[in-house]
Parts: C-alpha cells; structure tokens; sequence
C-alpha cells in the first residue's frame, strides 16, 4: 500500500490536550465542517511530515472508550469500523496525558484491538519532573506493541518525533495488547465460527454499541450466535473493562513510578476557594458581571464601524453601479443582509472568547459542579450553565453546546429553554424600545433607569428561562437516569492558539448557521417589500405626487423642512454677520429656495417609497395581520415589522426603517420619526408605553429565529421539537403581550 | 456496609462493589471499579454531586451515583 497523503487519526480522552496536538501538526492548515446529517464537527487538517510525505489529520471528538454514549462519541466508533470510510486511517494517534495515563490507556487497548496501527502520544510531558513521575519508555513500548512519543503540546516538544513516527507507520504492531475475548470463551468462540473473517472485537462494538454500521448487520449477528439480554451484555462490558484496566496496572506498576512527596499541586487549593459554597457563588457571579461589562463596551467599538461601513457600501453601490433590479438587489437586499451578519460577529466573537478560556483553563468545570442541584430542581443540568451563558451571545452555538449533557431529558429541556436567553440579536430591538418609552432618569442619582429596564429584560428572559424549564420538567414524561459524570481537569493556562481557533470556530457556527438564512430572509424579503401587483402599487408616483399637491406632505415631513430650512437660514445670517461672506440678501433668498427645492425632492421621494411599501407584498401582508395584533397595541407598520423578523429580530429596525421612510438606519432618526407616528384615527402617539412595553415583551419571549428552529431540528433529529419551540414561545409572547398591553392601555 | 455516598469529606475508601445497572459505564471507564481506591474530596452546596478522586481521575457525580457504589474505609494511617 503506498500513499502520496497519510490519513492519520487523532483520538483520545477529553482534557488530554488531543487539540492541542492537532494545533500543533497541522497550524492553520485545518478545515472546520460537519459530519453529515449531525451537527458534530469534522476537524480536518495538513501536515507535511517530511519533503515529500503529506498527511491529511483527522482530530475525532474527545472519548473516554470505544462504548459510545453521545453523538460525538458515535462519530469516532463508526470511523474507526468502517474500512470503506473516505476517511478511514491509515495510522492511530492516541494522545494521552503524563498524569492520567493510566485511565487513557483504557481507549488505547480497545484501538489496538482494532488491529490498527495505532502511535501512543504521551502529552504535558513537561510536567513529569514537576510531578515526580518517571517512565521506562522501552518497556512500555514492548508490553503495549506499540511506538511511544513522548510530547508538550503546549511547549511544542516532540512533535517533530511524532511526525517521524507517523510517517514510519508501516513498522508499527498491529497486534492486540491483551486478549479480551476471555471474559467469556464460550461466547466468543460462537462469535469466531459464525463470522471467521470479521475481528472479534469489531463484532463486539457492533453488538454492544448503538451506532450506524453500514455493512455489518447486528441483527445478522443477533441470529447466527446466541442473543445476550441488556443486562448480561452490560455485565460483560463491565468484565472487559476490568480485564484491560488489570493488564494496565500490571504494565504501569512496572513502567510508571510516582513520587508522591512531589508537589500535589494548585488543584487543591484553587478548589477549595472556586468551589466553596459561598465563594465560589460570589467568584462565579462577579465573573459573569466582569464577561458582560466587557463584552458590551468593547464590542460597541468595532459594531459602530461596521454599521457604518455597511451603510456606506450601500450608498456607494446604489450611486456607482448601473441603475435597475441588479443594483437594487445589491445594494438593498444583499449589502445589507450582509451586514446584518456581520453586525453580530464582535459580540459573539467576545462573548466566547471568555467562554473558551473558561473552559480551557477548567474553572467551567467547577461551575458546573456548583450548579447541578440548583439547576436540576428545574429539569436542568449543571451542564446546561454553558448554554444558558452563551445563549447570551446566540442561541445556534449554545445550544450546540448542550451535547455533553448525557440525560437525554435534561438535554432536551435545554435545548428548548436555551432561545429564551436574551441573545445579541434581541438588543438593538431592545435599545430603541427603551429610548423611545423609558425617560431617561437616573433613580437614587446613580442608577439609569433605562440601564436599569435592560438589566431587567436581561433578568426577564433568564427567569423566563427557567421557569420554561420548570414546566416542561413537569410535562415531558421522558424517562432517563440520571447519568452525570464530569471530569474536573487540571487548572491550565489557556493557550492563546486554542482560544483563538475555538472562538474563530463558534463564531463560524453562527455566521453559517444563521448567516445563510438571515441573507436569503432578508433578499426575500427585500423582494417582497419591492414589488407589489396593485393598480396603486405600478402608479405608486403619480399618486404620491397628486396627494401631496392636494394635502401638502405629512405633519413629520412638512416640519422637518421647515425646521432644517430655519437652521439653514440661521447659519446664513450668522456666517453674513461674521462677515465670512459678503452676499446680499437676495443670494441668501436664492440660496433658501435651492434648498427648499432640494429637501422637498428628498422628501417626496420617501413619501413616494413609503407608500410602494404599503402597497407592495409585504405592506399587504401586514394590513392582513392587523386584525390579530390590534390587540397587542400594533399597527400594521409594526405587523410588518414583526412579520419580517420573524426570520431574524434585529430586522425589526431596518424594516420600521424603510417603512417610516427614514432614509437612514441611524438610531436617532428612526426614534424621532417613531415618536412622531400617530394614530390616524384617534391621533394619538402610536410607540405609547404600553405598546412599547408590549413589544419588548413580545420581543422577549416570542420564537423570531428561524436559524434556532433549524438547529433545534438538527440537534433533537425530529421536526416535533422545534415546532413545539415555535408554538410556545410564540404563544406565550402573545398573551403576555396582550394581557400587558390591554392592562396598560 | 458503606456506599461513597456516606463518606466523609477527606475518607478515602476501597471500592467493593459497583451495581452496573445504575451507573453510567464511562464511571467505570474512568476507574470506578472493584478494587480501586476512591476519596471524596468535597460534596457541592445543597449536598450533591459530590467530587470525588477515583483511580486517579477526578470527577463529579450525583449522589444517586454514588449510591450504587459500595465501599470499604481504609484505615486513615494508611
């Protein structure tokens, strides 16, 4: 067999450093994808181990053994059985860590019982001397069949020895360290007759795991040897892990020596204090405070840039570019998309780089820990914190994060309360609801009191939350054990490259899970807010035009002029009086009619636009809600509103944007205009408290995400889940929002 | 006849036996095995999970859990 690309797989226990390694062989020459069908992340990367041998480097999800019990667990057992496989490897890695080796040799004898020819990486060997462990690396190499390098990831040493080993993987055993099958003879001798080409311990995993095959058949199996109950199939996996942990400790005690009067290290002490039952509470919370201060100021900074850059795109492609349908597509429908993707990458961007290096340095853990018995009155998992917190930045990451929570129950409860986390996308709505109803006051001199209603819709949807949780604890009448099992790692440094590749990794999970769909929403959407098929919509000018001649422009218009106009003639007089220039008063007269000129164009052409809208597609659309959500407090502008965010929320504003035919999307000009909306049949100010209160609420609770419905769909693997989610959360958004609305009224 | 969940903070025990029906197989992947040595190192607020340093690895697991365990106390000299 010769190979112009070595395919080398990467395996081992979570916490081994197993990324690291990755990091470290590959650079930056890694691609990022899924595995088809599920959500688990394929990590690919390149490395050319010498002049002309290249690798291609598989990096499979952390597992503790070869006895799946999670999706990602699954991806590595079907892999590594499937000899048609495209990815099927031609060598093994097994990263392991200097400190547990002996729990990382488990997966290690099941891999080379595989008959694959399989490499032991020992990692963080540069902490042996720190903690007085030593090994006789030849015996090692005797007893367990195989090539051992010994490597420091995070001091990048050995990694070139590893290379060599991996491009010498033809000289490696493929030989099994210990014979399993004797944990029952009998049976596997049935085994042997009924199947002699297939490995023994291949027909093991296929009878006993729970994954896809593809050519092996365990029904097949099941009827040529003889069916073992559950329980008798459990006794015996117990059996072969006690079988290979005892060969382990025979070969450790030989080759691995500790000097236990060595350092027993920082764990100790730092556990003491992260996880004391009232300190570790405090420390806790002043570190989430410390996360949302920072996220929030420091990404306000490259948001603004962004913002205005996308703004400018637009007005530069609408000037340069020939006029029609194309340009309108561009520079109305995809520029903007676009940047209302990318708005969101700072945010999100912050907001996991804190969660990474959180869980690299292993105080998540700790977290964790803490948190299992408060979250699990409410059907949540100590393991469901992680989502929750980065359901804060964006729910699709989050509720990817809810793999490792084994209880299949308290999995699903996360998944479905994760949305109501107030994620980025629900802020702008957010800010100018709140600029626009609440005052702005300090309260007790200090306290802003529009801050403060932030805070509390912040408080709001993690409540909201938990209490979904507590309901559905109640009604879902899953059954599943109680499984939770989390390994406290070491306390780390994070390293700054696995920080950086593991936020560059969760912000890509958002801008392709919820770009996509947020681009295609938003081109649909410009296409229907574009096109209309009415008489009045195809005559949309002369009609404008001939109602402006008979009733003048509308109140907010004809005192816009008038008040920049008055400006205008101001700043004229003063720069005559400063004698910056001579000009007579009939120039200045002449000087006001051009600008006069100029403005009502200006004008007349959003008076124009405004009135397309209501007649296009979407303006239809939204007086056919009207009915329903009159009662909410909106109007058909904000049904529109809400109906174009139903695909992503912060399109709310951009949306009240071109119908208030505000020609920008600057927060001050949209507020002024909304606060100017009236009623036109009572006159009175539409954005009153109580339909403000009412939409952030509305805003709050209700399921306006579609890319979260496509993850849910992916992670729960039915469409009962995310349409459960939908109904809901929008159900409940809208009698809320109806009962405050009608309280308040 | 003790389980791991009656430990006292800091007591380190033998493992005697562990009722494989209850306990997720990754436990015992880690160690958690007859035979092996266990310490509990802290039980979280509220009483559960508890933390415990069995064969080396350190891992939470909930009460429940640990009830399925049972242990031997070995002599704290030792």
């Amino acid at each position: 067999m010769s190979h112009k690309n070595l395919k080398v797989a990467l395996i081992g226990n979570p916490n081994t450093g197993k990324t690291s390694v990755f990091n470290q062989l590959t650079g930056l020459k890694q691609q990022v994808g899924n595995y088809p069908g599920i959500t688990v992340e394929k990590k690919i990367g390149y490395s050319k181990l010498s002049e002309n041998l290249k690798a291609t480097i598989l990096d499979l999800p952390g597992t503790y053994s070869l006895n799946a019990s999670s999706i990602d667990e699954n991806v590595v057992i079907e892999l590594l059985l499937n000899k048609n496989d495209p990815n099927y490897p031609d060598v093994a890695v097994v990263v392991t860590e200097v400190e547990n080796l002996k729990r990382n040799l488990l997966l290690f004898t099941q891999i080379k019982d595989l008959e694959i020819p399989t490499i032991l990486a020992i990692n963080m060997s540069d902490r042996m001397d720190y903690k007085g462990i030593s090994l006789d690396i030849p015996y090692l190499e005797e007893q367990l069949k195989t090539k051992i390098a010994l490597i420091s990831s995070r001091k990048n040493i050995g990694i070139d020895n590893l290379k060599q080993l991996i491009a010498d993987y033809k000289t490696l055993s493929t030989e099994p360290c210990l014979n399993a099958s004797s944990i029952d003879v009998d049976y596997f001798n049935r085994l042997r007759h009924a199947f002699p080409k297939e490995l023994l311990y291949k027909l093991w995993l296929v009878i006993t795991q729970d994954v896809n095959f593809g050519e092996l058949e365990r029904n097949e199996i099941a009827e040529k040897s003889f069916a073992k109950s559950n329980s008798e199939l459990k006794k015996m996996q117990q059996k072969e892990t006690i079988k290979r942990y005892q060969f382990i400790n025979d070969v450790l005690k030989v080759g691995y020596k500790v000097d236990s009067s060595k350092a027993k290290g920082l764990r100790a002490k730092l556990d003491r204090i992260l996880m004391h039952k009232v300190f570790g509470y405090v420390i806790f919370f002043a570190i989430l405070m410390l996360i949302f201060q920072s996220v929030f100021s420091w990404s306000s900074i490259p948001m603004d840039f962004i913002d205005e850059t996308f703004a400018k795109l637009a007005s530069f492609s609408k000037e340069h570019l020939a006029p029609g349908l194309l340009t309108d597509l561009i520079s109305e429908g995809i520029i903007p998309g676009i940047g209302g993707v990318v708005i969101f990458i700072p945010q999100i961007a912050f907001l996991f780089l804190f969660i990474s290096v959180l869980e690299e340095s292993g105080y998540m853990s700790r977290v964790v820990f803490l948190m299992d018995k408060i979250m699990r009155r409410f059907g949540l998992s100590g393991k469901s914190v992680v989502p929750l917190i980065s359901g804060t930045a964006c729910a699709i990451p989050a509720i990817m994060a809810s793999r490792n929570i084994e209880n299949w129950k308290e999995r699903l409860i996360t998944i479905l309360i994760t949305p109501f986390t107030t994620c980025s996308a629900r802020l702008p709505v957010y800010a100018i609801l709140i600029a626009l109803i609440i005052p702005e006051k300090r309260i007790l001199g200090f306290l802003n009191l529009q801050g403060l209603t932030l805070m509390a819709l912040y408080l709001l949807g993690f409540s909201m939350a938990i209490f979904a949780a507590y309901i559905l604890n109640k009604i879902l009448k899953i059954k599943s054990k109680s499984y939770f099992v989390i390994e406290m790692p070491n306390y780390r440094l994070p390293l700054f490259k696995n920080v950086a590749i593991n936020v560059i990794e969760k912000t890509k999970s958002f801008v392709v899970g919820a770009g996509k769909i947020i681009l295609a929403i938003s081109i649909i959407l410009w296409f229907l807010g574009s096109h209309g098929m009415s008489h009045e919509y195809a005559n949309a000018e002369t009609i404008v035009k001939e109602r402006i001649q008979k009733q003048g422009l509308t109140r907010f218009n004809q005192n816009y002029i008038d008040n920049t106009l008055s400006e205008h003639y101001t700043a004229l007089q003063d720069s005559v009086a400063k004698n910056v220039y001579k000009i007579n008063s009939q120039d200045i007269a002449d000087s006001i009619a051009a600008k006069k000129i100029e403005l009502f164009e200006k004008v007349e052409n959003q008076e124009i636009s405004s009135f397309k809208l209501e007649k296009s597609f979407i303006g239809v659309l939204g007086k056919g809600i009207e009915p329903v959500i009159k009662p909410l407090g909106y109007d058909w502008k904000i049904g529109i509103a809400v109906i174009t965010s139903f695909a992503a929320r912060e399109v709310f504003i951009g949306t009240l944007a071109s119908i208030y035919s505000v020609d920008s999307e600057e927060e001050a000009t949209i507020k002024s205009r909304m606060e100017a909306e009236i009623n036109p049949v009572t006159g009175d100010k539409i954005f009153n408290f109580a339909t403000g209160i009412s939409l952030l609420l509305f805003y709050a609770f209700a399921m306006q995400c579609i890319s979260t419905l496509a993850i849910t769909k992916k992670e729960t693997n039915s469409w009962k889940w995310p349409v459960i989610q939908l109904v809901f959360m929008s159900s409940f958004a809208y009698g809320v929002s109806l009962i405050v609305y009608q309280i308040l009224k | 006849m003790k389980t791991l969940a009656q430990l006292k903070i800091g007591q380190k025990a033998q493992i005697l036996d562990v009722n494989i029906d209850t306990i997720p197989l990754k436990l015992l992947e880690m160690g958690c095995l007859p035979g092996n040595f266990v310490e509990l190192l802290q039980i979280a607020p509220l009483g559960d999970p508890l933390y415990i340093d069995v064969n080396d690895s350190h891992v939470a697991i909930r009460k429940e859990t640990a009830l399925a365990i049972t242990v031997e106390v070995v002599n704290e000299t030792l």
